[in-house]
């Protein structure tokens, strides 16, 4: 056992000053969420809740904002978005380590090259597209169904998975490839029965990070969705806190419902997050 | 699919199978073409053209927008705010994450509960996390003014007061973010081969002297990633900006280039997408000159290893 010298306090004292600040914020939306407006707007501020007044999730779930409907929303969003990234990023890196065929590095590089592009410098022009585009002489985001589509539809692909899953499969080794091919497996069941299966981890890693990445989109969705039923969470949130006479406890109230997906994955898929947020960080 | 079609050789007639591995790439094709690379083209025509009311191109102006843009002191103290939001985001927050770090180095009891609860902003969406910030720098009953006016401090305008508004943004961008900073470096570290710390450590060099002459240094490679990547990612912040300064703050004092991309386009029926597309080409190469020193100097590295 190490001694308890001056430095080693300092060094704890210091960390967890610093920890506490970083947490603070976590507390202070779930502890704000449980009080009565009273206690929240009391000056000099109260930091610990009396007893758990429900009466903020019960206004966020029915004031003028549909938080319900946008919780769908964005659950229904995001989940697209994961599942077709998911798709098309496996059907792109298979295609990329396992067939041969002319212009694949080119391609390759191609694809890593819109990684560069930043949506905001494209942000116009596909709001315009998306907009323009009409279905049976409606406008596309004029319902439901294809507000949704306008949501998701530039993301359905997305360089990074293909990126993350071809480093994965590069390092599959040769022999069961042969050893499958032998023995008369085709690419489609390599791919289903032994690829996929055998690859889980890089396929969580890439699945989280997108499900994060989705569910934290702001700037499309704000475009988008232009009616209360049909926007997003995170935009639906934001306008909480716009509304006038804003709530304290109703706004910390719909915050603290907005993070439980994410606050579950930080939590319990941390090791997989992990592996897809530092992928290209550590060489 | 047959087995023969796996094996076969790329020729100058398209295979079976390099027929079937450009049916696989195609859903992703498509959309990068759709969404990513056309729409690049249409960024580049959009800001050579003026705009109707709805935001559709009209005539042709050439390069008008830009030298519009060039000419205004308003574009000069859009780029200066973008710059200061950079440097009050980026500084903070890598020197901020590489201190965590090496205090989590010293032998610490815990190191797991430090490490989640620094991980925790990342379950924090752009949106909740602005605005929480936001009650708790609410001037009247927000917690920030609440906890220092318990230390005598005045009443700040946190949000309102032109002076502090970028701070308060860039406040709510490092938190958001030293999660993942401390994420990267403790993998660096992590990374570090155990022997150059017990070289070190024979040699009489323990805790600070390590940290500052091994650790540090070895991180090297990491540090600038972060640097390059909290640029880019600052950049092109957007929502924190525009909850927590919906106006694009006090006296304009938050109106970064992306905001204002939004704004020239969206707000108050202004429509102009000609002048906002201009605006997104700016960015776009200067994220692209970011994204170019980032390998040019991280490929070049990669000889000293």
């Amino acid at each position: 056992m190490r001694q308890l010298t001056v430095g080693r306090v300092v060094t704890y004292a210091v960390l967890i000053v610093a920890a506490l600040a970083v947490i603070f914020p976590v507390y202070y939306v779930i502890a704000g969420s449980v009080m009565s407006p009273g206690q929240i707007s009391s000056y000099p501020p109260d930091l610990f809740p009396h007893g758990l007044f429900t009466g903020n999730y019960e206004g966020a779930s029915s004031s003028g904002t549909p938080i319900g409907r946008q919780y769908l929303n964005s659950i229904l969003q995001t989940s697209i978005i994961t599942v077709a990234q998911l798709v098309t990023s496996v059907l792109a890196a298979y295609a990329f380590v396992f067939m041969k065929m002319w212009g694949r590095t080119v391609l390759f590089g191609l694809f890593l090259g819109t990684l560069m592009v930043p949506w905001e410098s494209i942000v116009l022009p596909n709001y315009l597209t998306i907009t323009g585009w009409s279905i049976g002489g409606e406008r596309l985001t004029a319902s439901y169904a294809g507000t949704m589509l306008a949501l998701v539809l530039p993301f359905l692909a997305n360089a990074f998975g293909v990126f993350l899953l071809r480093q994965s499969f590069l390092q599959f080794p040769t022999e069961l490839r042969d050893a499958a091919t032998i023995d008369g497996c085709g690419h489609w069941r390599f791919m289903r029965r032994i690829l996929i299966p055998l690859n889980k981890p890089a396929l969580m890693a890439v699945g989280l990070y997108v499900f994060l990445a989705a569910w934290n989109q702001f700037f499309w969705p704000l475009l988008i969705g232009d009616s209360a039923s049909r926007r997003t969470l995170q935009i639906g949130i934001s306008q909480l806190n716009d509304a006038e006479a804003a709530d304290p406890g109703l706004i910390l109230a719909g915050v603290t419902l907005s993070i439980l997906p994410t606050l579950a994955i930080v939590i319990f898929g941390q090791r997989f997050i992990v592996r897809g947020l530092t992928a290209g960080a550590i060489r | 699919m047959t087995t023969k079609s796996m094996v076969a050789r790329p020729g100058r007639r398209p295979t079976p199978a390099s027929l079937a591995s450009w049916l696989l790439l195609l859903p992703c094709v498509v959309i990068f073409a759709l969404f990513i690379v056309w729409p690049l083209g249409k960024s580049v025509s959009l800001s050579l053209h003026g705009s109707d009311l709805f935001g559709r191109p009209d005539a042709f102006v050439g390069l008008q927008h830009y030298r519009d843009m060039l000419g205004s002191s308003e574009f000069r103290h859009i780029l200066w705010v973008t710059f200061a939001f950079v440097l009050l985001t980026v500084i903070p927050g890598v020197l901020g994450g590489l201190a965590i770090v090496l205090l989590l180095e010293q032998h610490i009891k815990g190191i797991r509960i430090f490490r989640t609860a620094f991980a925790l902003p990342f379950a924090f969406s752009v949106a909740s996390a602005s605005v929480i910030f936001a009650t708790i720098y609410n001037p009247a009953i927000g917690l920030a003014n609440g906890i220092l006016g318990k230390f005598g401090v005045d009443r700040i305008g946190w949000l309102t007061d032109p002076s502090w508004a970028l701070v308060s943004v860039a406040i709510t961008t490092v938190w958001m973010s030293i999660g993942y900073n401390v994420l990267v470096l403790s993998a660096g570290i992590g990374a570090i081969p155990t022997e150059i710390n017990e070289a070190a450590t024979l040699d009489g060099a323990g805790g600070w002297r390590a940290a500052r002459y091994i650790t540090v240094p070895m991180l090297g490679p990491q540090l600038f990633f972060l640097v390059v990547i909290s640029t880019i990612q600052s950049l092109q912040g957007f929502g924190q900006i525009k909850i927590l300064t919906p106006e694009g703050g006090p006296e304009q004092s938050t109106k970064t280039l992306v905001y204002s991309i939004y704004h020239t386009a969206f707000a108050n029926n202004a429509s102009d997408f000609g002048a906002a597309s201009a605006q997104a080409i700016v960015l776009l190469v200067i994220l692209l000159a970011c994204t170019a020193i980032q390998f040019g100097v991280l490929e070049r590295r990669v000889h000293y290893k």
